[in-house]
C-alpha cells in the first residue's frame, strides 16, 4: 500500500517506521526539515517538506495514488482541513485523522471523517487498569 | 441579522465595528484573554465571547443554531476552515464565510461546502493591478457554481477592439460584453457598439475563453 503521513512527531516517526518495515510504500510530510531527519539515514520512505494543508504539498508526497492518508500534527485544525482535502478533492480510500480534542474528534466522527482521539484512548487505558 | 465572527484580530475587530454600527446583532469570538479584554472595553461585553471559535461548547453557548452568518477571520485557513465546517454541518448556518491566506484554497473551501471566501491576497493583488496599467483583465468576481468569472479592462489603442463592432470581433461564444463605459456614460453594448481605446469594459467569461477575450480588447 502507498501511505502518506502528515506529521513526524513521535507518532508519525513511529507509524512510518512500522509501515516501512512491514514492506509499505511510505512517504512522510513535515513542515520541519529536521524532524523529518529524525526518521535516520536507513528510513526507506520518502520525505516531502512542507505544509500540509497545501493541496499542492499534498500531490508532491503523491496522494493522488495514496491509499492510505494519515494526519497526524499536533494541531487538530491541521489535521481536519488536510484529511478533508486527502478525502474530498483526492478521493483517498482512507483517511484517518489524530485530534487531540475528544469534543472535535466526535463531532468530526459524525461528519464522516474516521477520529482518533489519544486522549479518550488514554482515559479509557487508565480506567480498565483500575477496574483490573 | 445574528451574525458570529471568528477571530478577533485587526480584521474582526474592525468588521465587528462596522457590522455593530449597520444595526446588526453582532458577536465576536477570541480565544486570548489578553485581546479579548481589549476587544470588551472597546466594543462592550455584550459583544464579545471569549473562547475557542473551534470548540463546539463555545458554539451551543453563543447559540449557533441561531445565527444567520458565521464569517472566520483568523489569520489561519485550517482554523478559519474547521470554524465553517462546524457551523455548516453541525450547526445548520445558512451563510459560512471564510478569510483564506492562500488563494489556491478557495477552490477546496469551495467544494467543502463553504459559501463564501475571501482572499486578502487576491484582494491587494486585483487592487494593485487596477492602479497600474497591467496588460491582464481584473477579476472582479468568480461565480463559484458556473466556473463564470466577471472581469474587467481597459480597451488599448491599437487592439483588434479598438474602432470595430463588438459582432465583428469574433468573440468567443462563452464569453459576453455586459457594460462599457466612456468618460462618463456607461451603457450596455449591443453587437453594433463600437469600442474606442480607454473605453473600460466589463465582461462574463469562462476561465477557457480569457485568453482570447483579453487579446481582443487589450491586444495582448
Amino acid at each position: 500500500m502507498r501511505i502518506v503521513i502528515l506529521g513526524c512527531g513521535r507518532l508519525g516517526a513511529y507509524l512510518a517506521r512500522r509501515f516501512a518495515q512491514e514492506g509499505h510504500q511510505v512517504i512522510v510530510i513535515d513542515r520541519e526539515r529536521e524532524a523529518l531527519e529524525a526518521l535516520g539515514p536507513d528510513f526507506p520512505g520518502e520525505t516531502v517538506v512542507g505544509m500540509g494543508i497545501d493541496a499542492e504539498v499534498l500531490r508532491r508526497a503523491g496522494i493522488e495514488g495514496a491509499d492510505v492518508f494519515i494526519a497526524v500534527t499536533g494541531y487538530d485544525n491541521t489535521n481536519i482541513m488536510a484529511a478533508e482535502v486527502a478525502r474530498e478533492i483526492f478521493g483517498v480510500p482512507r483517511v484517518i485523522t489524530r485530534l487531540n480534542d475528544p469534543l472535535r474528534a466526535e463531532i468530526f466522527q459524525e461528519l464522516g471523517l474516521k477520529t482518533i482521539s489519544p486522549t479518550v484512548l488514554a482515559a479509557e487505558a487508565i480506567r480498565k487498569c483500575l477496574e483490573a | 441579522m445574528y451574525l458570529i465572527i471568528v477571530g478577533g484580530g485587526k480584521v474582526g475587530f474592525y468588521l465587528t465595528k462596522s457590522l455593530l454600527a449597520e444595526g446588526h446583532e453582532v458577536l465576536l469570538i477570541e480565544k486570548n484573554p489578553r485581546r479579548a479584554a481589549f476587544l470588551i472595553d472597546e466594543l462592550g461585553a455584550d459583544h464579545v465571547w471569549v473562547g475557542d471559535g473551534c470548540d463546539s461548547s463555545t458554539f451551543a453557548q453563543v447559540g449557533m443554531n441561531r445565527a444567520d452568518a458565521v464569517i472566520a477571520v483568523t489569520g489561519d485557513d485550517e482554523d478559519n476552515l474547521v470554524v465553517c465546517l462546524l457551523a455548516k454541518r453541525k450547526f445548520n448556518v445558512p451563510r459560512t464565510i471564510a478569510r483564506i491566506n492562500n488563494p489556491r484554497n478557495a477552490a477546496i473551501f469551495a467544494r467543502l461546502g463553504i459559501d463564501v471566501t475571501v482572499s486578502t491576497t487576491e484582494i491587494i493583488q486585483a487592487q494593485i493591478e487596477r492602479a497600474l496599467p497591467l496588460r491582464s483583465l481584473v477579476h472582479l468576481l468568480a461565480l463559484r457554481r458556473g466556473g463564470i468569472e466577471l472581469v474587467e479592462g481597459k480597451v488599448a489603442p491599437g487592439a483588434p477592439a479598438d474602432g470595430r463592432p463588438l459582432r465583428e470581433l469574433g468573440i468567443p461564444v462563452d464569453a459576453l460584453v455586459v457594460m462599457v463605459v466612456r468618460g462618463d456614460q456607461t451603457f450596455i453594448p449591443s453587437g453594433e457598439t463600437v469600442l474606442r481605446a480607454d473605453d473600460e469594459v466589463l465582461a462574463v467569461t469562462t476561465p477557457a475563453s480569457e485568453g482570447a477575450l483579453r487579446r481582443l480588447l487589450l491586444g495582448a
